[in-house]
């Protein structure tokens, strides 16, 4: 309970400042609505934004699954060879720099107006922060251990999987926690760059529709529950964390 | 290290007599540094072991003592010399207990490598649990045991390896004083449960700079200099098991050593 004050003291000073700042009029409604309008647009169209988030939601899941997989799977092999390390590496790096824009209508071109597009684009945004930390995670594993192994006859596999492997995952599962916080605005990427047909298009779809129709509450309100989907994606793989590498998070003393 | 007998660096050489687990000639070892003159950490060592002897290795830090032990072990190649030893498991002086494993885990690990199931695995290493007073600490994470414990739990780890030759690299030096003495008694049980001339099945070679824990369990104790290691003395400790620290015999024998040791110094400076 004590843990929830601070934050709780902090969410409502700045929404004490902010609908001041709004009531105030030196802004227009259009550009920043109060705390308040937002809430009531949240609200009245509590049933049209769950039914967005659906859709946002499964990218988000499916995307950063599929892009923890990837990075993951990536980051053994580059480990196993330094060549494709130097191989893989300048491109991966490169691949963040890519704006999505420019490949968006090749995505649609190849795949269509489904998920499939969007996917490849979250997992473009999320890939590399689990790439970078599991290599960086495998690469320091304690060489002492590995030499220990050695002497009781473990083969190159075993040594990777009794001890390089789980000294990493503390490592990756920080990459996996950066993927999650960018996998949400990726999803927004996604559904902004690639079109989609059907009703309801996503959280992402929603905003920048209700943006351009000066529906500027309910673009917040959408903002709202993105926000509020981070958040719990987040504390959903501080949880995994505590299951998957316990010793981890005791070493550590707490989680965040 | 998987193979039997390794003898490297020169023409092979067989150990030096058929009851020697362990024979080492003229090694030396010399490490690049990244400044500067090569750093030589051994020279012209040549020691055998005999099977079932406890052997200890005594001398000041930076004698080249790990790396004796790492080129029994296999972990090392020399540079000079030969070595030649039966497969040997190393003790490092870090416990190395892995993290994510519980202490029966950590103590069954070379077990599990050597494709052992689970279960049995546990099942053998927790026989030797109740033997060496770990009993009911079979689920403890290494970092929910003490430091005594973590020792105790890595010795059993060497031990189930299965391999004829222990190489324990000061395996109590991170201990307090009095957890120390206590396991000093408790290794010198383990290592020898029965009496000696009937017990060729072990061979110890112990690393140490503690001249008191050498002569109070080894059965011949080796002297290094400073670096670059070399064998300057070597005394032999036919004295009645078990011992401790105040015995008279224990006393002189330390007295001598420590003598060599200095003189093995100033005769380096």
């Amino acid at each position: 309970m004590r843990r929830l004050l601070a934050p709780l003291v902090l969410v409502l000073a700045l929404l004490g400042a902010w609908e001041l700042y709004a009531d105030l009029g030196s802004t227009s409604p259009y550009v920043l609505p109060a705390p308040h309008a937002i809430a009531a647009a949240l609200w009245d169209n509590a049933g049209l934004l769950a039914a967005n988030l659906g859709p946002t939601a499964e990218e988000v899941a499916l995307g950063i699954a599929l892009a923890l997989a990837l990075g993951f799977a990536f980051a053994v092999l580059v480990h196993f060879s330094p060549p494709l390390r130097h191989a893989l590496y300048p491109l991966a790096v490169g691949s963040q720099a890519i704006p999505i824009a420019v490949i968006a209508p090749l995505l649609v071109y190849w795949w269509g107006f489904g998920v499939l597009p969007k996917l490849v684009v979250i997992v473009l945004v999320c890939f590399f922060p689990v790439l970078v930390t599991t290599v960086d995670g495998l690469h320091a594993a304690d060489r002492e251990r590995i030499k220990l192994l050695r002497t009781l006859d473990a083969t190159r596999w075993q040594a990777f999987r009794f001890a390089e492997l789980p000294e990493a995952l503390p490592a990756a599962l920080s990459g996996a926690r950066i993927a999650l916080a960018v996998g949400v605005i990726g999803a927004y990427i996604a559904e902004s760059q690639t079109a989609t047909s059907g009703v309801h298009a996503g959280l992402g779809h929603e905003i920048n529709a209700d943006l351009t129709a000066l529906q500027t509450p309910r673009a917040y309100a959408a903002a709202l529950v993105l926000f509020a989907l981070a958040i719990a994606c987040f504390y959903a793989l501080s949880l995994a964390e505590r299951t998957l590498a316990p010793w981890a998070t005791r070493q550590r003393g707490e989680t965040p | 290290m998987a193979t039997q007998l390794q003898s490297l660096g020169q023409p092979p050489s067989k150990p030096a007599a058929d009851d020697c687990a362990v024979a080492l000639r003229d090694v030396g070892r010399v490490f690049d540094q990244r400044a500067g003159v090569p750093l030589r950490a051994l020279g012209d060592v040549s020691l055998s072991v005999a099977r079932g002897e406890l052997l200890a290795i005594v001398g000041p830090s930076g004698c080249g003592k790990t790396t004796l032990l790492e080129l029994i072990c296999g972990l090392q190649q020399p540079q000079e010399g030969s070595v030649a030893s039966e497969p040997a498991a190393l003790m490092p002086q870090r416990d190395l207990l892995l993290p994510w494993l519980d202490a029966l885990d950590n103590a069954a690990l070379a077990l599990r490598i050597a494709h052992v199931a689970r279960g049995e695995a546990r099942r053998r290493a927790a026989l030797l649990f109740a033997e060496l007073g770990l009993a009911g600490f079979e689920h403890a994470a290494p970092d929910e045991l003490s430091g005594g414990m973590r020792q105790r739990v890595a010795f059993v780890r060497t031990l189930l390896s299965g391999k004829p030759v222990l190489c324990l690299d000061e395996p109590l030096s991170a201990l307090d004083a009095i957890t120390r003495a206590e396991l000093q008694g408790w290794l010198e049980r383990a290592l020898a449960r029965e009496p000696r001339p009937t017990r060729p099945s072990r061979t110890v070679v112990l690393v140490t700079h503690d001249v008191e824990e050498a002569i109070v369990l080894a059965d011949r104790v080796l002297v290094l200099s400073p670096r670059p290691g070399r064998v300057v003395a070597e005394l032999d400790v036919a004295l009645e098991r078990p011992r401790v620290r105040t015995d008279e015999g224990v006393v002189a024998l330390r007295e001598r050593a420590l003598a060599l040791l200095a003189g093995a110094r100033s005769d380096d400076a």
